[in-house]
């Protein structure tokens, strides 16, 4: 599965990470879940961020969520994206709560087909045999 | 004029800046390494203080200079001082530095702080290597941002700037004013990189970086250093040039990772800000002169929000009509910015700067008549930590 010649940066999970890293290799998008203030946290640690709490779980998550915000990357700051300007990153704020990271695939790199609010839902990218990167699409 | 709150009035006057300057030369400076740079600020500022190094009993500085920047300053310059601090939190550090050196002075610590920067952002790059350590692999940003991009402050802040644009209908119009009001303003600043007029058009036609962001709504990447001197109520009293007070002052910091900014529609000042105000006891309409980090047109705007100059969401509406630009109702980054003056990588330094010179009057054709209180915002990181100052004048 994996792509030969990726030449982007590849995570490298943590072990507070390790679980997310997994869900994603199965497609499948699991978050931290404080057992205390009965919310999702992200990015992963040991304990809840909010109440720092450790009494901690993985849940799995509806992969679902909107574009809080986005930007139109017309430059390429590292060789990986030298091919791919302009690229849309974004901050999706998943229905479980928190905001996530990421690029918006399979649409222009256009203001006029993008928006904040617009809804989205997870796509994996399979980079290498152990890593699988979330990506968001539009929901039409 | 006194403080409205007697608890965190704590620092109100005690402290005043003395001495300040730029480096001996600032814009692309590829034969100076960063050590040079701050050197030469360190001994512009204190001579314009009348302050012998051998006083300085207390250095302050972040980033540029190594993994541990005082250690490295206090060496290259040839003191052991008995008070560091490296406070490392981005462009505001050196704002928040006035703070921590005003707390140190007040509390007996130490008597004469010496806050420096020297970076080439310009010119570093093609010396090969870096001053800023590189990110352990397993870092967040390694780990969740990294993967999806990797690139410089534009592309953040253009996302932070995408959603207040989406939920207050700023416009990429509204964006521009602020570059061309400041770039009047550099234009009178002979240390400027950038003089040459524009308009509003040549902001809206410049090639895009990261949008919304034009390539001139986005800061200069230049070489400089510059240095501040801060010392007792009681030694300003013997310095060559009248106090700069310190009336007021915030730090407020509220995350690292855009992912975890809590309002991307607004930043720390609004934390920062209202506390340095009511520590100095002034409102908003006292303020002469409004110096505040500008590494993006929006930043520019969005800080203008935060402290209180106008409402969330009216600083598209505030900036408009040229209003920041010379001649205005609302000086605002007068020595050109790091939009057009100078702006090495981490700016804060110069916003002291700029506000002393104005509060002595040394300004020359870009002077505020009459200035008299000055308001100073640094921002770092992503948005993530600002410090706000209230400088005032006898
Ligand atoms: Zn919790």
């Amino acid at each position: 599965m994996s792509q030969d010649g990726y030449r982007k940066p590849v995570p490298t999970p943590s072990p507070e990470s390790k679980r997310y890293w997994e869900g994603c290799r199965n497609h499948e998008l699991w978050l931290p879940f404080c057992r205390d203030c009965e919310a999702f946290y992200f990015y992963p640690r040991d304990f809840c961020p909010s109440c720092f709490s450790w009494d901690i779980e993985w849940r799995k998550g509806s992969g679902r969520g909107r574009i809080y915000t986005y930007a139109i990357q017309h430059r390429a700051w590292h060789p990986g994206w030298q091919d791919e300007v302009p690229y849309v990153t974004a901050l999706v704020q998943l229905d479980e709560g928190p905001r996530l990271y990421t690029n918006i695939v399979g649409v222009d790199p256009d203001p006029a087909q993008i928006d904040c609010d617009m809804p989205v839902e997870v796509t994996f990218e399979d980079i290498t045999e152990e890593i699988s990167l979330p990506k968001f699409r539009l929901v039409s | 004029m006194t403080p409205s709150d007697g608890k965190i009035a704590a620092l109100y006057k005690k402290v005043a800046i003395v001495g300040a300057d730029e480096s001996d030369e600032i814009g692309i400076v590829p034969d100076k390494s960063t050590l040079q740079l701050h050197a030469e600020a360190a001994r512009n500022a204190l001579e314009d203080a009348g302050i012998a190094l051998s006083e300085v009993d207390g250095i302050f500085s972040a980033g540029s200079a190594g993994w541990s920047p005082t250690l490295q300053l206090a060496e290259y310059l040839g003191i052991q001082p008995r008070y560091t601090d490296s406070t490392s939190v981005g462009g505001s550090s050196f704002v928040i530095d006035v703070e921590h050196a005003a707390a140190a002075i007040h509390a007996g610590l130490i008597n004469v702080a010496l806050i420096t920067h020297g970076e080439s952002g310009a010119s570093g790059g093609r010396r090969g290597g870096s001053a800023r350590p590189a990110l352990d692999v397993q870092h967040p940003s390694a780990q969740f941002e990294m993967p999806y991009h990797v690139g410089g402050a534009p592309t953040h802040y253009a996302m932070a700037c995408m959603r207040h644009m989406h939920q207050y209908g700023t416009t990429h119009e509204q964006l521009a004013e602020i570059a061309v009001a400041t770039r009047k303003w550099a234009s009178l600043n002979p240390k400027a990189m950038m003089r040459d007029p524009l308009t509003i058009d040549d902001v809206l036609s410049s090639r895009w970086i990261a949008y919304p962001f034009h390539l001139l709504d986005c800061c200069l990447v230049t070489d400089a250093g510059g240095a501040v001197v801060i010392v007792s109520a009681a030694r300003a009293k013997d310095c060559k040039k009248p106090p700069v007070w310190v009336l007021g002052s915030g730090e407020a910091t509220t995350h690292q990772t855009i992912m975890n900014m809590p309002d991307l529609t607004t930043t720390p000042a609004a934390v920062s800000g209202p506390r340095a105000f009511a520590m100095a006891g002034v409102r908003h309409k006292d303020i002469d002169v409004v110096e505040v980090y500008d590494s993006f047109t929006y930043t520019a705007l969005v800080t203008l929000e935060a402290l209180g100059f106008c409402g969330p969401g009216e600083g598209g509406a505030f900036v408009s009509g040229q209003r920041t630009a010379p001649g205005g109702d609302f000086p605002l980054n007068t020595n050109g910015g790091g939009l057009s003056y100078t702006h090495p990588g981490m700016y804060g330094m110069f916003l002291l700067i700029e506000a002393t010179r104005q509060l002595r009057g040394e300004c020359g054709e870009r002077q505020v008549p009459n200035a008299k209180l000055a308001c100073v915002n640094g921002t770092g990181g992503t948005l993530s930590s600002t410090g706000t100052l209230i400088l005032g004048a006898d």
